[in-house]
């Protein structure tokens, strides 16, 4: 049992980290139903502006956060603009512009390998606090690093902003909106365009938080970093139910549990091939996902 | 007026901005406002209720009417006007938390209209309000419309049911594929020949 509960704690991490991904795949699928595969590169490049935040301009670990999440929110709206708006102002067929996705994600990769060279880096050590905390909780005991809650609270206050973002603001009232019918938003006098920027760079900024928390956990950075935690919060969406925002938070979270149970209970080796064995059942049975109702949805 | 195909939705999304002419000009106001964006006109006092209603079926009746002001900043402004539509459509008020996408098609005609009302418009284009209503529904809505209009708002409205939309239009223009083919006071065109055998099974 003891066993057991410290599996869950563990996986709270990284189901944490994987719900901030999620949210950013989403989010974008939901108001403009596409997959955007290059979130994860976007990880990886908030995660080398955290680093150098730290490194090079000396930053605390919190103006390093805030600077990855500025510096990506950026690129998230620079990559709408430059790759997928053109093709959504064309009409271009969603294949076209999954492809794309998958060329901006290519592009954002070999750009890291260039600019960054290929070799691991890692964070300084001592940027926060990591002691572990012994934990008794009705005769069961357990441990916890002050990381672990970090990492905890940063994703929780993340997921109160966004809600109060998406269900409190005007803003979000149009997110919703052209979500549901981006027609009848237009109708409204909603900015289409403004609003699909403004998916990308939330999106984009909860990437890059993922990313520096990631660097921080692993304590080691590469430009290819963003490639398994991509893919890993994108299955944590399509697990959830893809177009909805508890849907990642709930995906991200079971993910992060599953991942822990099989490193702890069977092989650290089994984790991915059992994720991986995860997507391909609930494309093949509920390919809506937890939250989803079913009604399939084409790619 | 016209028949299925014959160009009437385009009409009506063409003035409000979604849909591009490739030829001809759109005069609104003494003014040129062809291929300006919707956002633009729905500032200059365009609103089109769309046909088959379109409400954001998983935001709540409040929020779509919200949205329906999206352009006002003053949040009083808002709030005020939001009363007058409940007064218009007590229904909506009763039900302002639910999602819209669950109320029934009539509730959601209302709320399309009511929406649009948020606007304030001059000019309110509505699109088939009738489709799908219950006939005692459809005189409730005409007499909405009617008395939006002697508040003072212009109302170009397309209809099926030419018979109910003659009766409360003052001109009425008949369309055939894309093009004017007969316009008139709806009262000429209620006893002209012509459309009663086309349009209202007369003989
Ligand atoms: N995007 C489009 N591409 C090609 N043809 C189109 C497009 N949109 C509309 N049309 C065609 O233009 C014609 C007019 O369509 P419109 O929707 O305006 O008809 P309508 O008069 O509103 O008909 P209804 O009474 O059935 O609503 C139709 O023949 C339709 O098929
Ligand atoms: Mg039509």
């Amino acid at each position: 049992m003891a066993g057991f509960l410290q599996q869950l704690v563990n996986g709270l991490s990284l189901g944490s980290i994987y719900a901030l991904v999620a949210l950013g795949y989403t989010m974008v699928y939901g108001i403009i139903q596409l997959i955007n595969f290059a979130h994860g590169d976007v990880l990886m490049v908030g995660a080398y502006v955290g680093f150098a935040a730290v490194v090079f301009l000396k930053l605390s670990i919190w103006w390093a956060f805030l600077l990855a999440m500025g510096c990506t929110a950026l690129l998230g709206i620079l990559i709408e603009r430059v790759a997928y708006r053109p093709l959504r102002h064309r009409g271009a067929p969603r294949l076209a512009a999954l492809i794309t996705a998958i060329g901006v994600s290519l592009f954002l990769e070999n750009s890291g390998l260039l600019l960054f060279r290929p070799e691991i880096r890692s964070y300084p050590p001592g940027l926060i606090l990591n002691r572990p905390l012994s934990i008794s909780l009705g005769g069961i005991d357990f441990t916890v690093t002050t990381f672990q809650v970090t990492i905890l609270a940063v994703t929780g206050i993340l997921l109160l902003f966004l809600q109060y973002i998406v269900y409190w603001t005007k803003t979000g009232k149009a997110m919703r909106a052209v979500a549901d019918d981006a027609d009848a938003a237009r109708l409204m006098g909603i900015d289409v365009d403004k609003t699909i920027s403004f998916t990308f760079a939330l999106g984009s900024a909860f990437a890059a938080v993922a990313g520096v928390l990631l660097g921080l956990y692993y304590n080691a950075i590469d430009p290819l970093m963003g490639i398994m935690p991509g893919l890993k919060a994108f299955i944590a969406a399509v697990l959830g139910g893809i177009g909805l925002i508890p849907g990642a938070v709930l995906g991200g979270f079971s993910l992060g549990f599953l991942e822990a149970l099989v490193s702890g209970y069977w092989s650290s080796r089994m984790r991915d091939p059992i994720v991986f064995l995860l997507l391909i059942l609930i494309l093949l049975f509920k390919p809506s996902g937890l939250l989803g109702k079913n009604q399939v949805e084409k790619v | 007026m016209g028949a299925n195909g014959a160009g009437k939705s385009t009409t009506l999304l063409t003035i409000a901005g979604l849909l591009k002419p490739q030829k001809g000009a759109i005069y609104y106001q003494g003014r040129d406002i062809t291929g300006l964006p919707a956002p633009f006109l729905v500032k200059e006092g365009i609103a089109l209720v769309p046909e088959g209603r379109r409400v954001f079926s998983r935001l709540t009746v409040r929020e779509n009417l919200e949205l329906g002001a999206y352009l006002v900043k003053d949040k009083g402004e808002i709030s005020a006007r939001m009363e007058e539509v409940f007064e218009r459509f007590p229904r909506l008020k009763e039900r302002q938390r639910q999602l819209a996408g669950t109320l029934s098609g009539g509730e959601q005609q209302m709320l399309a209209i009511g929406r649009a009302l948020m606007a304030r418009p001059r000019l309110l284009l509505l699109d088939e309000p009738s489709m799908g209503l219950a006939p005692m529904l459809v005189r409730e809505i005409f007499r909405i419309i009617q008395e939006i209009n002697r508040q003072g708002t212009t109302i170009l409205l397309v209809e099926q049911n030419a018979h109910m939309a003659l009766q409360v239009a003052q001109r009425a223009y008949v369309l055939v594929t894309g093009r004017i083919v007969l316009e008139g006071s709806a009262r000429e065109l209620l006893k002209s020949e012509e459309i009663r055998r086309a349009y209202l099974g007369g003989q």
